[in-house]
Formats: structure tokens, sequence, C-alpha cells
């Protein structure tokens, strides 16, 4: 056993007393072996091997000029460690599976998910089956964040053993405390980090070492690196660039996917490093960024160009009018321990599963016109609660040029369409958008074709909106409902399939060099608190958060998406924290790891700013991650500019805000 | 035991266990599974139920508590197919993302008009602080709930 939490034994029963019976009655004998629960610990030479020679699940390196040279002639340096916490998904819905075996030797499985695709290669893999004997239906699923992404397959497959081995349905639903001992978090993470500017303030070095503990098995972490080592130095040139990324294995749970997928930690890094050196070359923090800030036709560290689609200035500009016109009332007089203070962070977020996930980058569809005018579609990415269902079905009313109304969505189901990769990394706007698109292009090809030769007009005179047929832009006598009559007489097929993959990206993983993904989202986040000296205590006043998503495809679900990530990041910045002690989880309950209520929200200010991303549907870019990733920045900084002070480890808790400031 | 409640408007008897969760019951007997769990511990408010007009957790109540009581779950505010107004207010502010604190938030907004019509945003938060949300940042179920009351008809 290599963490506490790990699966030894499965029960099943005709009810919950007597599974709980039957396991307590498994008796385990255990014999202790010498456990790492410490990073360092498991660097030293001698330390207990968990994996390998070193313990090293992964490392990546990205090396760019001359770093160590380039320090030499810098004005100013900045060098500090920063450290941050496992943090808990909470989603309000654990994880839950029902295995179901069908006649004939196919197993059924229903289930809260992320990706069906991975379950339904996990389950076969354990039951020895064919994929074509596997079949997974996504249920409608409570929440995710990354914590259904792998994670769900454990469940699919511990439920799908019993169920294949009594021959009978088996449920599991994990309880609360269950769910969070037993399932992933994001990366706990040590930054080291050292930045050089000219006396311009123009970034001339960049030196990061990012740790993260990756727990008991490399899961996903060796992904969640990547996309951490890329993110490093944020959304910034900087010709000299040294980033030594390493996936450590411990004797903790297995850290995973999370919203922000190993960028949060470093862009918290990234960020408050950037304040430090703007407070030591004297300089305002938002002039640093500005001139620093990436533009259209500069390359960010792995030295990709970047053509098109750079909002980061505008991002900038945005939230820093919307501040400027509209100042929060100055804290009461009558309490001069409340500190008011402001902070930002610029960031940007790689769409997309990108270079390290390639061969994943795929994605399938299918749409169905029905007789009477309704239309299905199916896709193989996930509803989570992030809307993707709204936006898709957007895009195929759209494309069809069909009443929204008329367009639903079939549940995601492994049968329905090709293997589609998962539903991560902000992909499923972008990526089933794009294959709905290929497959409406083609139906309404045969609609065009069959209106132009009952009309007697050139399929290209032909146009569609709301259902409604235009040639030559003037409405045309034949309504959606003939037109479909025509096409049943001449059996033309309404139905199609759709199949979308991104440009190749060349990548050098021995320098770290070359083109990491296929286009970025951008965001700037204003934080203002108030700080309670006597206590340091932080309460939140105000977020403004301005993100540049290409196009809003549904901008109250891009508002929503701000909002609620926006109140996950400041979680992530004052409360939350997995608190592990000899491996065993200390606050696995809602009453002890503390996620933001009503109460604790302040006001949120979602802006949304648009560049267009020329290859995704409508211009959108993926963004769903990018809200969370900010925040925490944000608030540190404006944390310290309250104060004058500076902090390096999240969450800011009173007790370490009160720290800080008694030992300044 | 046989437990005797009024459900949704409507009287029921049931033979079970007095020790029960009301949840349990809720879900696996009577078959209404838009009450939720999401801890068991009353501490998410997935939960949330009205019992005699007021907001409980049926992951703490027992099935003999429920005896001789009113209950009220999400399955009950609607109106001959008609969504009650705190619903669309949810729907149309686009307030709801998994939807799985959902049926929880609605309830307790609702029981919070019932007693204050014209809540502050103050007395809106606290009023639902004891509903998680890990989805939404709760703005837009606020907003849902100030559009309810300002219209006047919880
Ligand atoms: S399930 Fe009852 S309060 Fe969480
Ligand atoms: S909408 Fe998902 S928990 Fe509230």
């Amino acid at each position: 056993m290599r963490y506490v939490g790990e699966a030894l034994a499965l029960v099943a029963a005709a009810t919950l007393a007597q599974a709980r019976a039957a396991a307590a009655a498994v008796v385990v004998q255990y014999e202790e072996l010498p456990a790492l629960f410490d990073m360092a610990a498991a660097r030293q030479p001698g330390a207990p091997q968990l994996y390998k020679e070193n313990n090293i699940f992964k490392e990546l390196h990205i090396t760019r000029g001359d770093p160590a040279a380039a320090f030499a002639h810098c004005a100013a340096v900045v060098a500090h460690t920063y450290r941050t916490p496992p943090q808990e998904h909470a989603y309000l819905e654990t994880q839950g599976m029902l295995a179901v075996p069908q006649p004939g030797g196919v197993m059924q499985l229903y289930g809260s998910m992320q990706c069906p695709f991975y379950v339904r290669d996990g389950v076969a893999a354990v039951l020895g089956s064919t994929l074509g004997a596997t079949q997974i239906t996504q249920t409608s699923t409570g929440g995710a964040f990354g914590g259904k992404e792998d994670v769900p397959s454990l469940p699919a497959a511990h439920a799908a053993l019993l169920a294949w081995r009594t021959r009978r349905p088996v449920r599991l639903i994990y309880e609360r405390d269950e769910d969070i001992i037993c399932t992933s978090k994001r990366h706990a993470a040590v930054i080291r980090s050292k930045y050089g500017a000219d006396r311009d303030g123009l970034l001339r070095a960049v030196e990061i070492e990012y740790l993260v503990d990756g727990g008991a098995y490399a899961t996903l972490s060796p992904i969640v690196l990547f996309r951490g080592v890329v993110h490093a130095a944020g959304p910034y040139r900087c010709p000299n660039v040294r980033v030594d990324g390493y996936a450590v294995a411990t004797n903790h749970v297995p850290a995973g996917a999370f919203r922000g997928f190993g960028s949060p930690q470093v862009l918290f890094a990234a960020e408050r490093q950037m304040d430090e050196l703007a407070r030591q070359l004297k300089l305002d923090p938002v002039e640093l960024r500005r001139r620093n800030l990436l533009r259209a036709g500069d390359a960010t560290i792995t030295g990709q160009t970047l053509h098109a689609s750079v909002g980061a200035t505008d991002t900038l500009d945005t939230a820093l009018a919307y501040v400027r016109e509209h100042p929060l009332a100055p804290p009461p007089a009558n309490a001069p321990h409340l500190k008011y203070g402001r902070g930002l962070s610029t960031i940007y977020y790689g769409v997309g599963l990108g270079v390290g996930g390639e061969y994943l980058a795929r994605t399938g569809a299918t749409i169905q016109i029905n007789h009477d005018g309704s239309v299905v579609f199916a896709v193989g990415t996930t509803e989570i609660g992030q809307g993707m269902k709204t936006v898709l079905a957007q895009i195929v009313a759209e494309a069809l040029g069909v009443p929204f109304a008329s367009v639903e969505m079939l549940p995601t189901d492994t049968t329905r369409v090709p293997d589609s990769g998962p539903t991560v990394a902000s992909r499923a706007t972008t990526m089933s958008g794009n294959a709905l698109l290929h497959a409406a292009g083609q139906l309404r090809e045969r609609l065009n074709a069959v209106a132009a030769e009952v009309l007697g007009r050139a399929p290209l005179q032909i146009s569609l909106h709301h259902g409604q047929i235009f040639a030559d832009g003037a409405p045309a006598a034949l309504s959606f409902a003939q037109l479909l009559h025509e096409c049943a007489v001449r059996r033309v097929s309404l139905s199609a399939q759709g199949w979308h993959h991104p440009r190749p990206l060349k990548y050098d993983w021995q320098t770290g060099q070359g083109d990491t993904y296929v286009v970025f989202s951008f965001a700037t986040n204003i934080a203002e608190v108030l700080v309670d000296e006597r206590t340091g205590a932080t309460t939140v006043l105000r977020v403004t958060a301005a993100h540049d998503v290409g196009k809003a495809i549904s901008p109250a679900g891009v508002e929503g998406q701000i909002e609620g990530g926006t109140l996950q990041g400041i979680g992530y910045a004052l409360t939350e924290e997995i608190v592990q002690a000899n491996g065993v989880i200390r606050n696995p309950h809602f009453s002890t790891y503390i996620i933001p209520t009503a109460c604790d929200m302040p006001e949120l200010v979602p802006l949304i700013v648009e560049h267009p991303f020329p290859d995704g549907p409508f211009g959108a870019k993926g963004f769903g991650e990018q809200p969370l990733m900010g925040v925490a920045p944000a608030i540190a900084n404006a944390v310290c500019n309250a104060l004058s002070i500076s902090q390096y480890e999240l969450p800011l808790t009173p007790e370490r805000v009160w720290a800080a400031l008694h030992s300044a | 035991m046989m437990i005797r409640f009024t459900l949704n408007g409507t009287a029921v008897a049931l033979e079970t266990p007095g020790s029960k969760r009301v949840l349990d019951l809720l879900r696996d007997e009577c078959g209404l599974t838009g009450t939720k769990e999401g801890c068991g511990k009353g501490e998410c408010g997935a939960c949330t139920i009205l019992l005699d007009g007021r907001v409980a957790n049926a992951c703490l109540l027992l099935a003999c508590q429920a005896d001789g009581h009113e209950i009220v779950t999400i399955e009950g505010l609607e109106h001959a197919g008609q969504l009650a107004p705190i619903q669309q207010a949810f729907v149309d502010e686009g307030a709801v993302q998994c939807g799985f604190c959902i049926p929880g938030m609605v309830l307790a907004a609702h029981a919070l008009l019932a007693g204050q019509p014209q809540p502050t945003d103050d007395e809106i938060k606290r009023g639902l602080a004891g509903n998680l949300c890990r989805c939404t940042g709760y703005r837009k179920i606020i907003a849902a709930v100030r559009r309810t009351a300002q219209a006047g008809n919880a």
C-alpha cells in the first residue's frame, strides 16, 4: 500500500449495512516500511525508493538564451521561494458509478465523470474485455474541475469488477470524507524563482525550479508538470530563461488534474515576483507588466511566436478602466486597523491538450436532423456544469440555420461517437465545436442542394437562418418543413459525422523550445482587499476579472465561468489547504476544509475581452480553467500592498499574514 | 414503524425503520431524487428540504422525526407544470451550472423569501450561507433571489 486511501479489498452486499459489516471483517496485517511525505526528503540520496532510483516521476526543462550571463547585467534581481498547498476540488457531488452487466457480456457503466473514454479503456483493461464490450454513459455530473478526469476510472473499475463477479448491478458512491481522502488533489508545490530586469524594467533573465508533489502514483503528474513549466514565467517576453520542473514521488494521495493543471502554482510565484521586481525597480506594478506583456508577433519562453488572438494588454486596460471608473467607497474612518490594498495579476493559458497530449487531440461529433425538424447531436466531450451543452447547441443552431430551441444534445456515450479524448484543458468548445461545424457543413451542403433544386436556383444562392430559407437574401417560397419533406422524397441522408484535430505542433523536448499550444487565452485580475492588521484577516472587497476568450459564444456562460472560478481562486488564496500529517488527511470534511460560502463572495466583476482565434468556432478559444488561475496572486499582491509586506506562501491565513507583519 | 407525513401536499404513509434518514426515505422509497447528498453531515445544504415550511437538512433528519409533519422537496415547488417564480428566476439569471446544489439552494431561497420578502443582499447571503455551491460563485444565484424579491412573488 502506497498511500492512505488506496483500495485494498472490494466488498459488495445487498445493503449498505451488510457491506460495512463485511468490510469491517477484513483483517489486514501491515508491515510498516519507511515512507516519504516530503519532496526534499524524497530527493535526498539514500531516500527510500518509491519510484526508480531518484523518486522523480518526470523532469522537464526549458532553456532559452543564457540566463546566468544575463543576470550579471540586470539592474534588479529578485529571488524567492514560494510554496502552495494541495487543494481539494470539492465538487458537490462525490464520485459515483453504477455498473450493470448486460446480456451478451457487455458491461454498461453510468456515472459522474469528465472522460468517458478514459473510463472505458480502464474498465476494459481491468475486466480483460474489448472496448466494444464496454459501454460508458455519462450521467449528469455534479461538478468536476479536473477531479473527475482520471479518477472516475478507479471507482468505475471497482464497480465493474464487482458487477462482473456477482453478475448483478453494483452501485458505488463515495462518502464525502472518503472522496477527499482517496482522490486526487491539486499538486502541492515549491517554486524557487529568480527574476532579473534592466533599468527600464524589461525582463532579461528568469530562472525557475518547479517541484510538485505527485504523491504515490505518477497518474497525470508528467503532463501537469508540462503545463506548469510552459506557464512558469507568465505571459511575458524574456530572452534568457531556464525552467527546471520535477514531479516527485511521495506517499501522499496521488495529485492530479485541477482547474489550471499545474499553472496556478507557478503563476502565483510569477505574479508575486513581478510585484517584488516592481518594488525593487520603484516602478508601478502595472507599468512593469505593460512593458513586458506578450503582444502579437512576440515569442513565449519556449520560442513560440504568437500570431493572432493576443489580448493580454487589452485585458489589463479593460480591468484597469473598470476599477478607475468604479472606485470603491473608502474604508470606514473609525477603523484605522483595516488597511486597503490593491493587487493585480496578468496571466495566460495554453488552450487544449497541447504538444504534451497531442495524440489525444482529436474529436468526433454527429448531427441528425429528424423529419419533424428537431435536431439531435452527440459529441464525445462532456457537460460538467461548465455550459458546454448550451454553447454547442448554439453552434449547431447557427451553423445549420435552425432555431436554438429545436436542438438537443444526447447524453455522452462511448458507443455514440468515436473516441474524442478527454473533457479537460478547456477544450470542449473549440474541439467539439469544430467537429460539429464539420458535420453541420455537410448537412448544409445537402440542404442547400435540395433547396436549390426545388427553387430552381444555385446552391450558393441559398441561405438558412432560424429555420427560414432565403434565396439571394430574400425569403423563399419554401418552408423548412417542406425542405425536409423534399429531402425525404429524395432519400437524402440528414445525418452526418464530423471530425476535428488541430494543426500539428513542433516541440523539442530536450531544449523545451517550440510550439506548445495552438492558442493562448489571457486574463487580468485586480483584487481589492481590506486586511485587519490586528488579526491578519483578509476580506476581499472586489475582484475585477477581464478575460480574453476569443469570442464569447454564450456571454452568460462566460460570466458564470469567471464568477465560479474566481471564487475557487479566493478559496485557494485564503482558506483552502489539505492538511496532511504522516500521509493522513486531517481535514476531510466541509467543516474543516473551508470553501467559500455566499457570505465570502465579494463584488465580482466579470469582463469579456474578444480577440478572435481564427481556428476557433466563430473565433472562440477555450478558457474555463483560466478564471481560477490568476486570483490567488492578485489577492496576495493586494495583501502585500495593504500592509507593505511580502508573502511567499498560500493560503494567506490570518496567522501567516500576522506573522509576516510582525517579522517585518 | 409506520410513518405518516405530508409530502409535497399529498398525505403518505410508509412502513420504514424509524432510524432511516429522511434523505434516503425520499430518494429510495419515494423516488424523489431531487434531494441530493453532498456530505451527509449537515455541512453542505445539498439535501435541503422544507419541514413545516422551514429549511432542514434531510441527511440529519430521521424518518421518525418526519412523522406527523409536512415536507416539501424541490419536486413540490412547481405548480401544474409551471416553475415557481424563484425557480424561473434561477433559469433566467443563468444561476445554474452543474446543478447539484440547486435544489437545496432554491428551497433555501424560497424559505428565505417567505420569511423576508424584501431581503438586502447581506440577508440573502446569510440566508444561503448554509448551502455550498462550488460552481457558480453565487453571484447569479443572489441575483435570482433579488429578482424574485423585486417581482414580489416568491
Ligand atoms: S448532505 Fe445534508 S447537508 Fe450535506
Ligand atoms: S451549480 Fe454546481 S455546486 Fe452549485
